[in-house]
C-alpha cells in the first residue's frame, strides 16, 4: 500500500490500521500524536482507524523548544 | 516572604517566576539537571514530526510531572498553523497550555503580532490557556488580553541573541498598562538581564538559549532563578528612583568641625 508518512512516500505491506503504522515507526508511542488526512486521531482510536491507499499520515512528538 | 508572593496564571499558582525553555540542550541530562537546578514550574516544549529513520528520546520523560508543560507553536508561520499545533499538543493529553509563537521572518525571527492575536482568539475560545509571544506593542497587548490571553510575553531582544532588554522602555509600558502578568521572553543572555526585567515589575521571565548553550547549563539555570528572585524582591521593595545629583549616604555635618 502506498501512503505518505511525514511527507515521505512509503510502500508498506501488512498495514491495516493506524496502530500498525505507530508500532512500525514509533519506538516510544507514548506522547506520539497522529493525524490522518489532516484529522487528529488520539491514541485510543489508533487500533480501529483503517489506513487506505493514498492516505497522508503525520506522526509528531514533543521535542525541546523555547 | 517569597512563599507568599504567588504568580497566578489562569488561576494556577506558581512560586517560581522563572520559566525555562528546553531547546538546544546538548543532551537530555543537561536539561533535566537544569530544570532541577532552577526549580522552574513551567517549561516550554515544541512539536515536530518524528524522524522515521532514527530513534529519538521522548523529552517528556526528562521533565518532572509536577512541572506545567507549555507547548510552543514554533514552526507556525500563521495563525492557522499555530492553532493546528496547539490542537495536536492537546490531543497528546499533555495539557492545554500553549505559547503562541508565529514567525514568518527567518532572519530576525520576529513574531507576527497580527497572526498572534488571531490565534489567541481562536485558542482561548477553545479553552486553551494562551501565553502569546509578541513584539512589545501596547495596542497588540491590549488586543491579546481582549482575545483571552492569560499572560503577554514580550521579547527582550532577538531570539537567541543574548542581547538583553533592548525593548526595555516598551516592556515597561506593558507592565504599567496591562493587567495580566508580563513575562519577558527571548534574548535574555545573563542573569543580570533577568533581574533587570523583574526589578521593572515583570511577572516572570523565560530563558532558554543562554542556559542551554552555557558551559555548565545547570549552574547558569540556578543563577537565572536566583536573579529572578532578587529582581522580584527589589521590585516589591519599591526601589527608589534614579537622581541626577548626589545624595550623601553618610551625615555630612558634625564630625570634626561643627
Amino acid at each position: 500500500m502506498k501512503i505518505t508518512i511525514n511527507g515521505t512516500p512509503k510502500e508498506l505491506a501488512h498495514v491495516s490500521y493506524l496502530s500498525d503504522i505507530v508500532a512500525q515507526f514509533c519506538q516510544q508511542p507514548k506522547n506520539i500524536i497522529t493525524e490522518v488526512n489532516g484529522q487528529i486521531i488520539t491514541s485510543p482510536h489508533w487500533s480501529h482507524t483503517s489506513i487506505k491507499e493514498g492516505d497522508t499520515i503525520e506522526l509528531v512528538a514533543f521535542v525541546g523548544g523555547g | 516572604m517569597l512563599k507568599e508572593d504567588i504568580l497566578t496564571i489562569a488561576g494556577k499558582p506558581f512560586t517560581s517566576r522563572f520559566l525555562l525553555g528546553t531547546g538546544k540542550f546538548k543532551n537530555k541530562k543537561d536539561l533535566a539537571d537544569a530544570i532541577e537546578a532552577c526549580g522552574a514550574q513551567i517549561v516550554t516544549v515544541a512539536l515536530r514530526r518524528i524522524d522515521l529513520e532514527r530513534h529519538e528520546d521522548n523529552i517528556a520523560e526528562y521533565i518532572p510531572r509536577h512541572v506545567t508543560l507549555l507547548t510552543n507553536t514554533s514552526g507556525a508561520r500563521n495563525a492557522q498553523e499555530a492553532v493546528r499545533i496547539a490542537r495536536l499538543a492537546k490531543a497528546s493529553g499533555c495539557g492545554h497550555w500553549v505559547k503562541i509563537e508565529v514567525i514568518n521572518d527567518s532572519k530576525y525571527l520576529l513574531p507576527d503580532n497580527v497572526e498572534t492575536v488571531k490565534a489567541t482568539e481562536i485558542l482561548a475560545a477553545e479553552g486553551f490557556v494562551v501565553l502569546p509571544y509578541m513584539y512589545p506593542d501596547l495596542y497588540t497587548a491590549r488586543a491579546l488580553v481582549k482575545a483571552g490571553a492569560a499572560t503577554v510575553m514580550p521579547l527582550g531582544s532577538l531570539i537567541g541573541s543574548n542581547q538583553g532588554l533592548k525593548t526595555r522602555e516598551f516592556i515597561k509600558i506593558l507592565i504599567d498598562e496591562i493587567d495580566v502578568p508580563i513575562i519577558v521572553d527571548a534574548g535574555l543572555g545573563a542573569p543580570s538581564q533577568a533581574a533587570e526585567a523583574m526589578e521593572m515589575g515583570a511577572g516572570a521571565v523565560l530563558a532558554n538559549t543562554a542556559i542551554a548553550t552555557a558551559g555548565q547549563p545547570a549552574l547558569l539555570a540556578k543563577a537565572f532563578a536566583q536573579a529572578v528572585e532578587a529582581g522580584r524582591l527589589a521590585y516589591l521593595s519599591q526601589l527608589p528612583q534614579q537622581k541626577n545629583t548626589a545624595s550623601a549616604s553618610s551625615p555630612l555635618t558634625g564630625f570634626l568641625y561643627e
